[in-house]
């Protein structure tokens, strides 16, 4: 039982970021597409970029729905702390999800009338802040928040610093560049281009907010320090950086070079390691700097009975999930909405 | 002190609002899903056109519902920890897992093949197209049962103990927890709410055209006159198990929670020969009911059904263990009335149909339109009385409100609650707005898909621009 206890945490805990990173990777490209429509006039070209995740964006949001009630069943310790720590920003996403969410509808059912306007602008705003608040909570947690008997104890403020306004900024860049990726890959003529183009400019911003969070974030903690300088684990996180950089050039490449989806993948690639290096930073804390995994976690009896149902439906999920993209696969074109 | 109870009140009351509104999308869901797959199957068995033209017509409407459903549930996911993060932190290791296994199992499900759904016909086969809708049907049902597993554990816990460190809940046994004592009968109550709450949804609509039709000099189109009697036929058939199923949910609740039904009934003394009170005014502070309307011996037919049935009453109970009566002993009342008025127009239509009269009678039709919202108002009149009157607990018996409640500072949770009611009253009401506008438009006779060449009525030439797409080729 006591070997229980201590890998089932730490198996939930490579779960959990697992679906963290595909919630990011996929609503981070719809929340992008979002994004873009403040670059994006042209009502038709609109139509496709919403029309590329239409079918597809409900099962994308689906996995932040998954991480909040694995937190909740898994680690309530944490699920308890962060939530009202970060009450404001989450209500602010949540509101913002709310608007993004219906204007998917909205937006088509009102054309021609007076609120039509409402709802492009909600579509664009309720991304954008969706994006920054996502950003923000996570710059929240690594910068770490104030914990007393295993409560949050700190001030409903605590969490907005310079830090966590980078890390906002940066996440906002990194998910219009997944839309601009993302577009480029499953669009053509004027609308591929612009994508081209605004996704160079994007992959120089997100470089730079990787680079800046990157230099920063061990100077919030001794630990993190430590994590990334001492010896030997140097050895096991350097390829991180490195990637970083050889992903960049494949990107930059891709994109002038007319790949189509060599610059999603790598804008893919870049998540994948940025949350990665986060996972190594804060490792093995839940609610950093005071509560581990395993002073959050629900007993073994609930991870175990989660973790049963989980090693059955999660390969389900993803197989139709899979099929679901698949049946939508391929280019999309204005004239593809008008039969 | 002062602050943090005003702050308990307002986080309770931004719960409330909030999951008060998304409880009417879900259920919506629920029934709309199921009619849909039906219509399709109908379709595909008998090759009628109608039941074509009748699902592209409810399928716009179920896409705005299941969005607005979505995003309102998104909140809700996250509302257990912001709010209530003590609760979550000691009941989580059981409500969070059950939370969980509702995403895996349903809200995957309902996501994952929406977009076939909606966006799939001639993309797929007719075939897989239905076994999509069916998957969204099946999915929404499925998130049904473990949300209400979860509440019912809530209501009446079994399968746990406490650990007596942390005060938290672990689960000893995992069928207890799930098939706790009210779970089967809130399911079934809440399942025939929806469909019910669907059905005079659907009647009022095919009612509103059936009026409008006869104004214009007109008889009213087959799918118009169809989908009124699928609503008329369910209403028939599911207000009276309805009632049935609420008076065993009652009986259920005498058992297990009598203050409750006390609370509901507004009855102060424990007494044989009970009778039941039509109205009243229950006066917490004087433990009476003022301006009380009984009728004799009936309060302890309906719940023991026998004359002398012993029926409990509030004074029973201590003062710190009593919900609060006045809310609910009209919440209840309403959901009683509203549920007999629904079993009426049922028996009314099943009259009309016998002399072939449901499509030609205006007053019946009047009615009908009137009963739109009557199915919901009952589902929310019957959720508060089962939330208001579990109070004040969180987990019955062992957990109190005020003690799972989050440390929010009063501020926060004022700003919040402002924010949330100003946005669902554009979100939702614009919502509302956008549904009776489209189906105030009537279904056609082959229902078709958008054609840019109308373009002066948008939601008549202009759907979803993905929704467009032609009718799979095979077959009639």
């Amino acid at each position: 039982m006591m070997d229980f206890a201590y890998w089932l945490p730490i198996v939930w805990a490579v779960i959990l970021v697992a679906a963290i990173t595909i919630y990011v990777i996929l609503d981070g490209f719809d929340l992008g597409i979002g994004m873009l429509f403040a670059l994006e006039r042209d009502q038709g070209r609109r139509d496709v970029m919403v029309n590329t995740i239409a079918p597809v964006w409900d099962g994308n949001e689906t996995w932040m729905v998954l991480g909040g009630a694995v937190l909740y069943g898994v680690f309530p310790g944490a699920y308890a702390t962060l939530l009202p720590a970060f009450y404001l920003p989450i209500v602010l996403m949540l509101l913002a999800l709310i608007f993004r969410g219906v204007a998917f509808e909205f937006r088509i059912m009102t054309r021609g009338t007076a609120r039509e306007g409402l709802w492009e602008t909600a579509f664009m705003a309720g991304s954008g802040i969706a994006a920054f608040t996502q950003g923000a909570i996570l710059g929240g947690v690594i910068q770490g928040i104030a914990v007393t008997d295993g409560a949050f104890s700190g001030g409903a403020f605590d969490w907005l610093t310079p830090f966590s306004v980078l890390c906002g900024l940066a996440v906002m860049c990194g998910y219009a560049l997944l839309g601009a990726t993302w577009l480029v890959w499953r669009t053509t003529g004027v609308l591929e281009a612009s994508c081209r183009k605004w996704g160079r400019w994007l992959a120089a911003g997100l470089f730079l907010g990787i680079v800046a969070v990157s230099l920063w974030t061990p100077l919030l903690h001794a630990p993190y320090l430590r994590r990334w300088t001492g010896w030997p684990n140097i050895l096991f996180v350097a390829p991180v950086p490195v990637l970083v950089v050889v992903l960049g050039i494949l990107l930059g490449t891709g994109l002038r070079r007319g790949h189509s989806r060599v610059p999603f993948l790598c804008a893919l690639g870049w998540f994948f390691l940025c949350l990665s290096g986060l996972g190594i930073t804060v490792w093995p804390y839940a609610v950093p700097p005071s509560l581990t995994l395993w002073d959050v976690s629900s007993p073994p009896s609930s991870q175990f009975f989660q973790l049963v149902g989980t090693a059955i439906l999660l390969p389900i999920i993803l197989t139709y999930t899979i099929y679901s993209y698949r049946v939508f696969r391929g280019k999309v074109t204005e004239a593809d909405g008008y039969h | 002190m002062q602050t943090a109870a005003l702050a308990l009140i307002l986080a309770r009351f931004q719960f409330a609002f909030t999951v008060g509104v998304h409880i009417i999308f879900p259920a919506f869901s629920i029934g709309l899903a199921a009619y849909l797959a039906v219509l399709e199957g109908l379709w595909l068995k008998t090759g009628r056109q109608v039941f074509l033209d009748l699902y592209r017509y409810w399928i716009k409407a179920f896409s705005i519902v299941f969005s607005m459903g979505v995003v309102s549930g998104l909140v809700m996911s996250y509302e257990f920890g912001t709010n209530w993060s003590v609760f979550s932190k000691k009941a989580g290791p059981i409500t969070g897992v059950l939370l969980s296994y509702e995403v895996m199992t349903a809200f995957f499900l309902e996501a994952g093949f929406l977009g076939v759904m909606l966006f799939g016909m001639g993309k797929v086969g007719r075939g897989l197209h239905f076994a999509a809708t069916c998957c969204v049907s099946v999915g929404t049902l499925i998130s049904m049962t473990w949300i209400l597993a979860s509440n019912s554990w809530m209501q009446t816990p079994r399968g746990y103990t406490i650990d007596p460190a942390t005060g938290r809940f672990m689960p000893d046994d995992w069928l207890a927890i799930i098939f706790n004592p009210s779970f089967p009968f809130r399911l079934v109550h809440m399942g025939l709410a929806a469909f019910l709450s669907v059905a005079f949804a659907v009647g009022a609509t095919g009612a509103w055209h059936m009026l409008k039709a006869r104004r214009a000099g007109a008889i009213a189109s087959e799918p118009v006159r169809v989908m009124f009697s699928m609503a008329m036929w369910m209403a028939a058939i599911v207000a009276p198990l309805q009632i049935l199923a609420g008076d065993a949910h009652g009986l259920n609740t005498l058992k297990y929670q009598p203050v409750k039904i006390a609370a509901m009934e507004g009855d102060w003394e424990t007494e044989g020969r009970a009778s039941e009170l039509l109205f009243g005014i229950p006066n917490m502070e004087t433990e009476r009911t003022d301006y009380a309307v009984k009728v004799p011996l009936l309060g302890s037919l309906i719940l023991t059904h026998s004359l002398d049935g012993k029926v409990p009453g509030m004074k029973d109970f201590p003062r710190d263990q009593r919900p609060p009566s006045p809310i609910i002993f009209f919440s209840f009342r309403i959901m009683v009335a509203l549920a007999f008025l629904m079993a009426l127009v049922g028996f009314w239509s099943l009259w009309l149909r016998r002399t072939s009269a449901l499509f030609t009678s205006p007053v019946f039709h009047r009615v009908a339109l009137c009963m739109a919202p009557a199915g919901f108002i009952a589902l929310l009149c019957g959720w508060i009385t089962t939330e208001v009157g579990r109070q004040p607990w969180t987990v019955y018996g062992l957990l109190r409100t005020s003690e799972s409640v989050s440390p929010i500072v009063l501020s926060s949770m004022a700003v919040t609650l402002a924010a949330f009611v100003v946005v669902y009253v554009i979100v939702f009401g614009s919502g509302l707005a956008i549904l009776l506008r489209l189906l105030g438009r009537a279904p056609e006779e082959g229902e078709h898909d958008p054609s840019p060449a109308h373009p002066a009525d948008v939601l008549a030439t202009h759907t979803h621009p993905g929704i467009a797409g032609p009718i799979p080729a095979e077959g009639a």
